[in-house]
Parts: C-alpha cells; structure tokens; sequence
C-alpha cells in the first residue's frame, strides 16, 4: 500500500491523546486510567489494522507516508514499515496497553503526568521504529529519552536519580555521536546525489560506496550508539540501574522495547548502510555479544535482586539477538528478529511478575522468599511458565529464536567459525540454571518469612494482563511461521543489501 | 524616499527613544506608561523588519545594509529586547527600583545592536558596538543601592572599555593596510589583502576584541560576575541581544569568507575558541550552585557553539549561527524570565537549590523550565537542537569532523548540569515553599518564549529557508 496515512495516524492518536489527557482534573485517577487505556487501545488497533493489510510477500516499505518538512534540508518526514519493523511495532503497541493496566496498583502518585509520559513514550518508541529518514529517526531516538527520564526519575526506586541520570548521558552520548554520523553520511551522500539528504531509502544506495576508512568511522559511530541501547557489553553497566530503580511499567518498556531499538537500529542501519565495515567489525562485535551472553548469565547468578536477576539475563538474551544480527544469515536474522519479540513478552512478562509480588511484600530480595508455592499457586505457574519460556523450553517462544541464532551461525560465512556458537550455546544452560535457581529459592521449599503468611495470589486484572503474553508465548513457540513469514522478506533483502551474490558465496 | 523605508525600523526605536524621553520628563505616571510604550516600540519595529525582510539594499553611501539577514537580526534583536521589557515591569518592581532611564537605555543599546547587525562600514560597527556597550555598562549598575551592581557594572565597563581597545587599534592596522573602512571593498580585495601581515593582524585583534563581547573563553572573565550582579532580567539582554550583535558585527566583516570565495585563514584561532569555550563553560557550569552563574557558563558554552559556525566560514555556518542565535535568544531569556519570576527579593532564591520541588507548587512554571533547559541542552524537538544540528553539518562540511565531535562530547557534558535544574524540580522536595508575587506580564513572556522554542524547534524550516535565501 503506497502512501498510506495509517502510520501518521497511529503516532497522532498517543500524541493528541496524551495532551487530551493533560485537560482532564488531576482528582480523576480512574477517568485518566481508563483514558489512557482506550488511546492506547486505539494505537493498538490501527496497528492491528496495518498488520492485517500487511503483504508479506514485498520485500520493500510499506504503508509509507512522505511530505516535506524542512525542504531547505531535504527533510521529509517519510515514514513506513517494513517486515523488520512490523512486528516491533506491534510488541510497542501492544505492551503499552498492559503495562498502563498493570501501573493501576502500582503508580499511585501524579498519575496523570505517569499516564503522559506513558503515552509520549509510546510515540517516540513507534516513531523510532516507522521513521525513514534518519533526521527524523534521531528525533524521536532522542525525544524519547525525555518521557523515559521522567518515568525513571519521579516513579523509581531509592537511587532513581543517579540511575535517571545515568541513562539519559548514556544514551545521548551515544545519540550525538550518531548524529554526527549521520550529518557526515548525508554530506559525503551530497557529491553522488548532488543534494544533501538524510531520507534512508536513497542512502541506502550511497552507504555501501562510502570509502572503506570513513565507512568504518562511521559505523562505528552508528553502531556505538545502538550497542549503548542494547546494551552490548561493555556499554551494559546503564542496565541494571535503570531497570531495577524504573518503576514496573517502565522496566517492561525498557525491556521489552526500549532495548530492541539498539539492534533494530543495527539491523535497519548499521548493515545496510555500512555493509563492508559490518563484514569486517562482525567478528569483534560477534565476540562481544558471546561474551555478553556468558557474563550476562554469570552475573545474573550470583544476584539477590529479583529484578536485577532479570535486568541481567537482557544483558544475555539481547547477546543472542546481536550474534544473530551479525551472523547475517537468513536463519540468524530471522531468530534475532524472533528474539527480539520473545525477550520483549517473556522478559516484560518477568519484570510484571517481580512487580506483582513486590506491591505485596515490598522487597525483591529473592532471600525473603521460599515457599509460595502454596500460598499463591497461580502466581507460581505463571512464573514458572515465563522463566521457561525465558530460558527457553521447546515449545515455547524463547527456544524458536535461540535454536534459528545458534544455526545461522554456525554455518555463517561472515563469522566463519563455529566457536561463536559453541560459546553462545552455553548460555541457554546458563540461563536454565540462574533462573530455576531462582525459582525454586523463590516458590519451593518452606514457608521462613513469617510476613509471606498474608501474602494474596494474584488478582483477576493481574492474571488478566498475563493472559495475552502467555498466549502469544505458546504461539510463538508452537507455530512461529505466522510471525517468520511477515520478517522473511524483509530479512532476505537486508542480507542481499549485505552480502551481494557475487562476493559472499553463501553455503 | 525608499531609503527612508528601508530603515524605518531604526526609525521607530530613534523616535521611540524620543518619545520615551518626553514622557519621562513630563509624565507622572511614567512607570506605568513607559514599559508598555517601549514593549509597543520593540514589537513595531520588528514586525516591520520582519514584513520587509526583501527589501535588500544599501543606504547612505554604503554605511548600513537594509533587509534580508540584517532584518532577520533586527526581529531577534526586537523581540528580545521585547520580551526583557515585559519580564522587567515586575521585575523592577520587585527591588523598587525603578528608572525611567531603564527602558531609554533599553532602547537606545537595541538601537546600538541595530546598527551593527547592518553595518556595511567598520565605523557603523564601531558606532553601534559603542552605543550598545555603554548603554550596558549602565544598565548593569542601573540599581544603585546594590553593591553587587555596582561591581558587575564596573568589571563590565573596564574589561568592556579594554576589548573595545582592541577593536579600535585593529580597525587602525585594517585601515592602515586597506585604506578603506568600507566592509564591502575589503570582501572583495580580501584574498590580496590576507598577504599583507598587518591587515592579518587587524582582523586579529578585531577577533579578539569581539571574543570579548561574545563571551569567549578566555576572554569570558566578565562573564559570571556580570551575569550575576546585574539585574536578572538585564544580564538576560546581555547574553542574547549583545551576544547577537557581536555575532553579527563578526558575520559581516567577515563576509569575504562565508561567502565560499576566499579560503578561511581564521579557522585555527576561532576552532581554537569555540572548542575551549564549550568544554570551559559546560565543565565549570556543573559546579555552580547559582542558578545566573549557571546560565552565565552555559553562554559561554553557547557561544562555543555557535563559534563552530564561524570556524567553518561556509554559508551554512552563517545561516547555522544565525538560526542558533534566534534559538538560543528565545530559550535563554525564558530561562532568565523563569528565574527573574522565581527571584525574591534581595536576590533570594538564586540558588539552584531553591528549584527543589518547584514542579508540586507551580507545575507550569516547572514544565516551561524544563522545556528550556531540555533546548539548551540540545535536546531535540526543541529549538536548541536544530541550531546544533545545523552548526555541526556546517563543521562536518568544512572538514571539521573532529570540531563536530568535540561539541558532541561538551553537549553531553551540558546535559548533565542542565538537566540537575530538571531533577531538582521535579524528583526532589520542596525545601522552602516559594511565594510569588503577580507576574502576569513576566509569565506572558516567559509562554511566548516557550512557543516560539517549540515551533522553531518543530518547524524550523521556514525561518531556515528566509536565512538561506539571502546568503
């Protein structure tokens, strides 16, 4: 579908909504809950309108949208989704909904300034992930640390400051190099075009032209601010400081879509932009990842911190989508594309979990815990079926995108080596251990902590939130076709903008 | 006749400053007349300049330019001197101290920073430089009872009266070598005139001279003290309107180089300034505890900023500073008017910690805060950051990545103490509750900066297209 306004329409209606929002009486919680919720809603079902209207079989953008904006500059504002892009989009708009319901218990201060960000934050993660051209890309990149910002800052834990903070100078720091970047691209882009551009469709055409040494800088500025987002070790230390002080609702945003904008951005950027500098750094970013994946399940070991345990296994799962990225083979990418979702629900789904228990009792030390099991059974199944999901049981989502990682790279001709995998492959036995480790210090054994005596199983609008992501969980991982045959196009073209026929011989 | 109209915005502010005078003398109720006669003069005079903006031509034998950039610069220098005009009514109410001179002063240092921003001849630059620093040098010390006035206006007028020295003995060397003042004979002989060591020289020591008024490290010693011992609403003309003056005064001397005909022999000595500015004013800005001192660090790295502009010498660099300069006018006077608003009496409340928890007591106040203090800090969507934007593409084009990456890494560092005013607001709690007196005029202003930080920022496009159009 050629010019399409859907897309416009679904970054209006959060952005409107949530200034809508700001006109209703501070007093009325439950009206600005139920406000947000519906906007949200509404995000969600324009996605849902696009993805039915989606045709997998074109491998090009779709839905796109494009009017000038500041033409002295060439800048558009061109938006559209392809099959890299569409299945995030649909992870952001349809975790936004759940995590609004499940802050109901938890936020209960300043909701409406809580339910704004909420919703500005949904515009920026979708701007990020739907925009075309990358002046527009690096706005919301940026913009979108504003609401996150807040959320950390007013909502948070004790250090929320330092951790607030911490986040935002990271993040920007990656972010201006980016930019400059990104101005050098489109200034070298201007001898070949004969006009200054930042619309990513013809830079695609220009990137792979660019002399191999300032290909390289750039890159490298490119993919320093995205292994920041994701983050890559060692970029990683923002992580569990931001993520433990967040408030529920935004861990699972953080989580589950804040981070998949870092290798979003490598996916969409990074490779087809800079394809021989992504040939040569993939080894040495592959060998970061590897390390990410062991060090991110060793350190989430020895945690007493119930959401730091899980802050870490990002550190290891987001490993994963990385090393699939760069094994650039149809398999790994498809995975990492998968993983991305997957690491979204099932993390987002843990850090839920944490969440619920923790408005209980009010601690995460997984010490206070031990024997819930029969105090809050379902509570206990559904932690049991996430972390599985998590560590990744067959039949469940969590092994659907390892297994397709752990095959594309073996067998990729870019890495050329099969000790990637070897390693990589460690850290799903890693993952087995930390989080069954956990869970049986948290839900087996007796009862020691006398303050667990009252503590309440889950409540319908709980259970309710974990539905939908236990049920995209089994799908997922029962028949990952409806969701790798939207991304198969799309991925095969980002491969062919990498590695073209005549100089990789792919086996 | 035509010329008659070309200048007519200078007209309005000589007239105004006229006016102004006969009102004083004769009115009693001057203290509420003036301030509204002088807002009315500013809005006047530049929305005419801003309806005749293509009307380019040059007046009174090749004194002063009309029209295009030059009314660009007019329209900032206006609006701005607008908005101080409508933060002061309360403001100089608040210390009782209020001078009919004020707002004659005003107008008359506009009228200075008029004749600079048009200026074809290096004796209209001087004129101007001189008219709008002395009205400075008084404007800073205008409150008489304040020892802390009284210092900011002395320090202002030496060091003041020292850079005006080196503009003057460098006009003399460019004479002595040139023969001519006129600013559009020596654009054209510029690349034979460079061979002459003396005339290198005088555009030395002009640089320098000018580095003073922009506030460049190291010449930025006034700064600080200034900023902080001045009326607040004042030192906020000082940092945007001066500010502007003096970029613009650079600008047009250097013309022969923005315009991509001669090669920029400069770019060692201003890359030089604009790389310590940046580092200097956002590295000692973390340690301030004083919420002016602050911004007065934060000028300085601005400065940096556009400084980049000006060691490029290519057209975007001209229309990047010039973009900038409009920006950073609008969010830095917000930012003065909010704490000109929050200021008690006696200079109570300047401390940055008396911003703890201002978002629970005065929300509005606290988001428009943060708003300029996310601009400064570069933050996109707001007008702060385009200006950045488009300075660095001006760097990058002029083969000065490693300059753009320098300002990356200052802007990082910006964020930090910007954003310190930010988590005092919202995430800590009140210490002391802050009352405020009506400040219904001062908060007009401060909104009309916050909109017009917010539509620069969203649509930069148009004003970028009339700046380029002219270059």
């Amino acid at each position: 579908m050629e010019n399409s306004s859907l897309i416009t329409y679904l970054l209006l209606v959060p952005f409107i909504g949530s200034f809508l929002l700001l006109l209703i009486d501070k007093s009325r919680e439950h009206l600005i809950r139920y406000t947000g919720l519906v906007i949200s809603l509404l995000a969600f079902i324009i996605s849902l309108i696009i993805f039915f209207n989606f045709d997998s079989q074109n491998p090009d953008f779709q839905f796109t949208h494009k009017f000038p904006w500041i033409e002295n500059l060439n800048i558009f504002y061109f938006v559209g989704v392809d099959g890299l892009s569409l299945l995030l989009v649909l992870l952001t708009t349809f975790l936004t909904p759940l995590t609004l319901i499940s802050s109901w218990s938890s936020i209960k201060t300043r909701v409406k300034e809580f339910t704004f960000f909420m919703l500005i934050l949904e515009v920026g993660m979708l701007g990020v992930f739907v925009s075309l051209d990358l002046f527009l890309f690096y706005i919301f990149w940026e913009a979108m640390l504003i609401p996150m910002y807040f959320i950390i800052g007013i909502w948070g834990g004790k250090e929320r400051i330092y951790a607030s903070i911490k986040f935002f100078i990271y993040t920007m720091f990656g972010g201006l190099l980016m930019l400059v970047a990104i101005i050098w691209l489109a200034v070298y882009a201007s001898t070949p075009l004969g006009y200054f551009t930042t619309n990513l469709v013809e830079l695609y055409s220009v990137g792979p032209e660019v002399e191999s040494t300032i290909q390289n800088w750039m890159f490298l500025a490119f993919a320093f601010s995205f292994a920041i987002k994701v983050p890559l070790f060692p970029l990683h230390t923002w992580l569990p400081d931001a993520h433990v002080q967040a408030p529920t609702a935004g861990s699972v945003i953080l989580a589950g879509v804040l981070l998949k904008m870092g290798t979003y951005g490598l996916l969409r950027f990074c490779l087809p932009l800079f394809p021989q500098a992504s040939i040569t750094f993939a080894p040495y970013i592959s060998v970061l990842a590897v390390i990410g994946i062991i060090y991110g399940a060793l350190v989430a070991m020895v945690q007493t911190d119930m959401k730091k345990l899980v802050a870490y296994s990002s550190v290891a799962h987001l490993g994963f989508v990385v090393l699939g990225i760069f094994a650039m083979t149809q398999e790994a990418v498809q995975g990492a594309i998968i993983q991305m979702i997957n690491h979204g629900l099932s993390t987002g789904a843990l850090f839920l979990l944490v969440g619920v228990i923790y408005e209980r009792t009010h601690t995460r030390e997984i010490s206070e815990y031990g024997g819930i099991a029969k105090l809050v059974p379902v509570y206990s199944f559904m932690l049991l079926f996430v972390s599985l999901s998590s560590i990744g049981l067959p039949g469940l989502n969590g092994f659907v995108g390892e297994f397709l990682i752990l095959i594309g790279s073996f067998k990729s001709p870019v890495l050329g080596s099969w000790w990637f995998t070897v390693f990589a492959a460690s850290g799903v036995i890693f993952a087995a251990v930390y989080l069954l480790w956990m869970y049986q210090r948290v839900v087996f054994g007796e009862v020691k902590n006398p303050k667990l005596s009252t503590l309440t199983d889950m409540n319908p609008r709980e259970i309710f939130i974990m539905i939908p992501i236990i049920i995209f969980i089994i799908w997922i991982g029962i028949y990952p076709s409806t969701f790798l045959n939207i991304s198969e196009k799309s991925t095969a073209k980002v491969i062919e903008q990498v590695l073209p026929a005549e100089k990789v011989t792919l086996k | 006749m035509q010329d008659f109209y070309n200048i007519f915005p200078l007209v309005i502010i000589g007239g105004g400053i006229l006016i102004s005078l006969l009102i004083e003398m004769y009115s009693k109720r001057s203290e509420a007349i003036l301030p509204w006669v002088s807002i009315i003069i500013f809005l006047f005079s530049g929305l005419y300049a801003l309806t005749t903006v293509d009307y380019v031509s040059v007046v009174f034998q090749n004194m002063l330019a009309t029209g295009g950039n030059v009314n660009i610069f007019y329209f900032i220098f206006t609006f701005g001197a607008a908005i101080v005009s409508m933060l002061s009514v309360e403001y100089l109410r608040k210390y009782d101290a209020y001078f009919g001179e004020f707002y004659i002063l005003l107008q008359s240092s506009v009228l200075g920073m008029m004749f600079m921003a048009g200026a074809r001849d290096l004796f209209m630059i001087f004129l101007g430089l001189e008219l709008m620093s002395i009205c400075f040098y008084t404007l800073a010390g205008l409150n008489r009872k304040r020892l802390t006035a009284n210092e900011a206006s002395l320090k202002y007028f030496l060091l003041g009266a020292f850079a005006t020295g080196f503009i003057v003995y460098g006009i003399a060397l460019i004479y002595g070598s040139a023969g001519t003042t006129s600013l559009e004979i020596i654009s054209s002989r510029f690349t034979e005139l460079t061979e002459n060591i003396l005339f290198i020289g005088g555009m030395l020591l002009f640089l320098i001279g000018f580095s003073f008024k922009i506030a460049a490290f190291p010449f930025h010693m006034w700064v600080p003290d200034v900023y902080q011992g001045s009326g607040t609403t004042v030192a906020g003309l000082f940092s945007t309107g001066g500010k502007a003056a003096a970029f613009s005064a650079i600008i047009v001397t250097f013309f022969a180089v923005f315009n991509n005909s001669v090669e920029n022999i400069f770019t060692p000595y201003l890359s030089a300034i604009a790389v310590l500015s940046m580092l200097f004013g956002s590295i000692v800005a973390i340690a301030q505890e004083d919420i002016k001192r602050m911004l007065a660090y934060s000028s300085i790295a601005h400065t940096g900023y556009m400084t980049i502009g000006l060691a490029a010498g290519n057209y975007e660099g001209v229309a990047g500073i010039i973009f900038y300069l409009a920006a950073y006018t609008f969010m830095n006077l917000g930012a003065f008017g909010i704490v000109a608003i929050i200021e008690g009496r006696d200079e109570t409340n300047l401390s940055i910690n008396s911003y703890a928890g201002l978002a629970s007591h005065h929300p509005i106040l606290a988001a428009m805060l943060s708003v300029f203090m996310f601009s400064l800090a570069g933050i996109p969507p707001f007008a702060g950051f385009f200006g950045k934007y488009y300075v660095f593409i001006a760097a990058i084009k002029a083969d000065l990545i490693w300059l753009a990456v320098v300002g990356v890494v200052s802007s990082v560092i910006g964020v930090y103490f910007y954003l310190r005013i930010v988590v005092l607001m919202y995430f800590r709690d009140a210490e002391a509750e802050i009352s405020l007196s009506s400040h219904n005029t001062g908060l007009l202003a401060v909104i009309i900066s916050v909109l017009l930080v917010i539509v620069l920022g969203l649509a930069p496009g148009s004003i970028i297209d009339l700046i380029t159009s002219f270059l």
